[in-house]
């Protein structure tokens, strides 16, 4: 087992992060470094896409340069809000489909990555923005927004900033998303160290040879794990991390009082107009009031909070507040050697793990450059398509608890996704944390009763119960009058939020990964991408509805061309444990019930991926909700939230 | 839009359908004397069920399927009396949460890892239940438990009692045979493979010295 990395680390991590250089994967300086690492060393520049060369042409080559590995550079960040309306306006890349920062500590600067993309398909365009790294724990220098044109980049900037520290100037409010406000530090920066922190990567010494179990509060004593801001005084700390957001809604409205003093500390809100003002008046005189939906359930739909503010019961402003299941995924995803990673991905959005396992092992294999046998590919679709049915099966149950009817629907539906999920279980030994795709396969073929099992529910249950749903829903008139007209986005609107998945289909965009830019095997099947035209929560029900038969369609036919694989060959290549993938950066994507779930990680040649950012769909469907809810009821507020279909432990990470 | 009400006849039509199923069907097993025979938990799992799909755990308990899993176990063979774990540790490198502590056993006289844990530690409240040690396990040595009921009482100390040392962890392979029937197997299958093909490379080792004596034998003799 020679090839432990050497940890030179030591384990207390008592002091704040320094600069001290914790290196990421800390080995002695072997082959070539980290994915941008090390001038010196001949870093494979990316070959330019013809779209890519025509922006080279018009912005010129000391502009816009080959990026290592893939995309291209912009040099002057300043241009970036000019690059991007060309991109839109003149190259047709109409929505900014992921947006990141990658810190690469050794070469002393922050990358911010871009990737555009077309609603008619094809690969997203990359672009990267460097920023020097700043001293300690100090904002780096600001990168221009680009909201005002993609509005889909607005919460993907204020998680940059939340989690590196780097502002974007020119963002209409920019505040922590994920973190509370006054969180001190910058988690993703290389050099932040989380509160039990043992290692920079795993597998940790202490658990083989050395062994003796400790629990993780006696490994690292408490109060030497936390770090403080200097000058910190807990006697004297009064926090009010909700300053910002309701100076933020009080905006230009008379009559609400929202007293604070800009800062975290002594700040008073009241949120509730002054009564008084009613007195004095002399006529009736209606005031906003800014409520609070959640994080308790707002609509049964996980820990999150709506602000929104009314007038009587009209909607006139909405924020999110989210992060209550904030566990700092990507860390950890960082601190996980490359095979760790498929368990915990399956926590993301937890009703579709299998569809998350794939995005993931879909951009590894990439980098690795290999490929799964037939007969895993065949398993993978029969396993995702299930997914996506159990997946719109409880969204469809979900939405009508919303609309108020309570569980009946919901568990109808349930009954028939715990099928699927027993299908599941027996396979691959869990219900919802399948743990099923591997590097190059998956982990477990299918037996003969498993086969006969799913066969049943694909050609007989299924079917029926879809048909038996849309008897139940579909032409009733309470559903209808509920829904119909209700949370309207238009088409360009929508590609212009990012939105993806079946809300953008029902808009009238038919852009569904699985064929804008195919992976697996999904162009041996025939099935269609199920278009609508109302972009009200009605098509997003009935769109959900017609993609279940889809997948149906594809599962079936699934089913009968796996009869020609050859049984057990489900793994290509020797099983193994200890990957190392290729120096590199890639992006990857599947199409998830959510919309689309995409990867982007970087590796330098080691056990674990340098950088693990995951673009999740529920997420940045979110961005669009205020436009979609405002001038809406408070009671469709909810229902509209129930339309978009999200999963908190996907939208937290 | 005109608000007839048959949409919503339609649809109490489905609810009336399920309500009238959850007694129809319970009444079809009560009459069908073979089909009764059928363990109810098992039948209302059924993909072919029509009505009720709840048991009532935990008087009744869903069968789990033979790939279920829960924390693991170490597999203790009774055919030799010894442990199978070799103490490799590969299980240890392998498990995402790294809930895994394996001390070595250390041989008193030459210093030399001895093939057998001194200690074995695995603390299920952290354990994702992932299933990667057992599938990585070069020996067969630990797998998947199908005991899922671990709670304690918060005085009983439950983040102490659910660090499971190596006495509470081994178990022995019959019981793993009882609830792993088909992997059983395919280890018995494998197993039997491997000694047929040491015995077959040892018959061609003997008949290989045997066909040639003397000459080509002398170094490794000459040089003992």
């Amino acid at each position: 087992m020679a090839e432990e990395t050497p940890r030179s680390e030591a384990q207390a991590p008592s002091a704040p992060p320094s600069a001290a250089k914790p290196a990421p994967a800390a080995k002695p300086a072997a082959a070539p470094k980290a994915a941008g690492h090390g001038a010196a060393k001949a870093v494979p520049l990316a070959t330019l896409t013809p779209e890519m060369q025509q922006l080279q042409q018009h912005f010129g080559e000391n502009v816009i340069a080959p990026a290592p590995y893939v995309g291209v550079l912009l040099q002057d960040k300043s241009r970036l809000p000019e690059v991007a309306a060309y991109l839109r306006d003149e190259l047709k890349y109409d929505s900014v489909t992921n947006l990141t920062a990658v810190d690469y500590i050794k070469d002393g600067y922050f990358e911010v990555v871009y990737h555009f993309q077309r609603s008619t398909g094809g690969e997203p365009l990359t672009l990267k923005v460097r920023v020097p790294r700043p001293q300690g724990n100090d904002l780096s220098e600001p990168v221009p927004s680009i909201t005002s044109i993609y509005a889909g980049a607005d919460f993907q900037e204020r998680e940059v900033y939340d989690m590196y520290g780097i502002p974007f100037s020119g963002h209409p409010d920019l505040r922590r998303i994920l973190l509370w406000e006054g969180f001190y530090g910058w988690p993703l920066r290389k050099d932040w160290r989380e509160a039990y922190y043992e290692g920079d990567t795993k597998p940790f010494d202490s658990r083989w040879p050395g062994g003796h179990h400790q629990l993780a509060e006696e490994r690292v004593p408490w109060a030497d794990n936390v770090n403080y801001p200097p000058g910190f005084d807990p006697l004297n700390f009064h926090a009010n991390p909700d300053a910002g957001l309701y100076d933020s809604m009080a905006e230009g409205v008379p009559g609400l009082k929202v007293a604070t003093k800009n800062g975290h500390s002594e700040s008073e809100t009241t949120v509730l107009g002054n009564g008084q003002a009613l007195a004095e008046d002399e006529e009736l005189r209606t005031d906003q009031i800014i409520v609070n939906m959640g994080p308790q359930h707002p609509s049964t739909h996980g820990v999150l909070r709506m602000v929104v503010k009314l007038d009587g019961e009209t909607v006139t402003d909405l924020k999110l507040v989210l992060g209550y299941l904030h566990r700092n995924h990507e860390k950890i995803g960082e601190r996980n050697t490359w095979l760790h990673n498929i368990p915990y991905t399956d926590r993301l959005d937890y009703i579709v793990g299998m569809a998350n396992e794939w995005g993931y092992v879909l951009t590894v294999e990439k980098m690795m450059g290999i490929k799964p046998t037939e007969r895993a590919e065949y398993l993978r679709v029969l396993m995702a398509e299930l997914t996506r049915i159990q997946s719109h099966f409880w969204a469809i149950g979900f939405l009508l608890n919303d609309l108020g009817a309570f569980y009946t629907p919901a568990l109808y539906f349930i009954t028939e996704r715990d099928l699927i999920l027993d299908f599941f279980e027996s396979v691959t030994g869990s219900r919802l944390m399948c743990n099923y795709f591997r590097f190059g396969g998956v982990s477990r073929d299918l037996t003969e009763a498993q086969l006969a099992q799913v066969k049943e529910l694909a050609f007989e249950r299924i079917p029926r119960k879809i048909d038996e749903l849309e008897e139940l829903l579909t032409d009733n008139e309470i559903v209808k009058a509920r829904t119909i007209g209700v949370g309207y986005l238009p088409a360009d609107r929508s590609i212009n939020y990012s939105l993806t998945g079946p809300c953008l289909r029902a808009a009238g965009v038919p852009y569904d990964i699985r064929r804008a830019d195919p992976y697996g095997i999904y162009d041996r099947f025939d099935f269609e991408i199920p278009v609508l035209y109302g972009a009200d929560v009605y098509d997003r029900y009935r769109i959900r509805v017609l993609e279940m038969r889809e997948s149906l369609k594809i599962v079936q036919q699934c089913l009968q061309q796996m009869e020609q694989t050859k049984w057990g060959d489900i793994q290509a290549g020797k099983k193994a444990y200890n990957h190392r993938v290729p120096a590199g950066q890639a992006y990857a994507r599947v199409e998830t019930p959510k919309g689309e779930l995409g990867f982007y990680l970087v590796s330098d040649g080691g056990q674990n991926p340098y950088r693990y950012h995951i673009r999740s769909s529920s997420f940045i469907n979110l961005t669009s909700l205020k436009e979609m809810v405002v001038g809406h009821k408070v009671a469709d507020a909810v229902v509209i939230l129930g339309s978009l279909d999200i999963v908190l432990g996907e939208v937290d990470r | 839009m005109a608000l007839l009400g048959t949409g919503i006849l339609k649809g109490l039509g489905v609810t009336l359908r399920h309500f009238i199923n959850t007694y129809a069907e319970d009444l079809k097993y009560l009459l069908n004397k073979s089909a009764a025979a059928q363990p109810r938990p098992l039948r209302r799992q059924s993909p072919k069920n029509k009505g009720l799909v709840t048991v009532e755990y935990p008087k009744e308990r869903l069968p789990l399927p033979e790939n279920f899993r829960y924390v693991p176990f170490l597999v203790f063979d009774t055919e030799k009396q010894e442990e199978k774990c070799t103490s490799c540790g590969i299980c240890a490198k392998v498990c995402p949460p790294q809930c895994i502590w394996i001390v070595r056993t250390e041989d008193p006289v030459t210093k030399r890892p001895v093939p057998q844990p001194k200690e074995f530690y695995i603390d299920t409240t952290i354990c994702m239940n992932c299933g990667y040690c057992a599938e990585f396990c070069p020996f067969d040595a630990i797998k998947m438990d199908h005991d899922y009921e671990l709670s304690y009482y918060p005085e009983e100390q439950p983040h102490m009692r659910l660090v499971y040392d190596k006495a509470k962890l081994l178990k022995p392979d019959t019981y793993h045979a009882s609830i792993h029937p088909l992997d059983w197997q395919r280890e018995l299958a494998d197993r039997a493979a491997e000694e047929a093909k040491k015995k077959a490379a040892a018959e061609a080792k003997a008949k290989a010295e045997a066909t040639k004596p003397a000459a080509p034998a002398q170094p490794p003799t000459g040089t003992a």
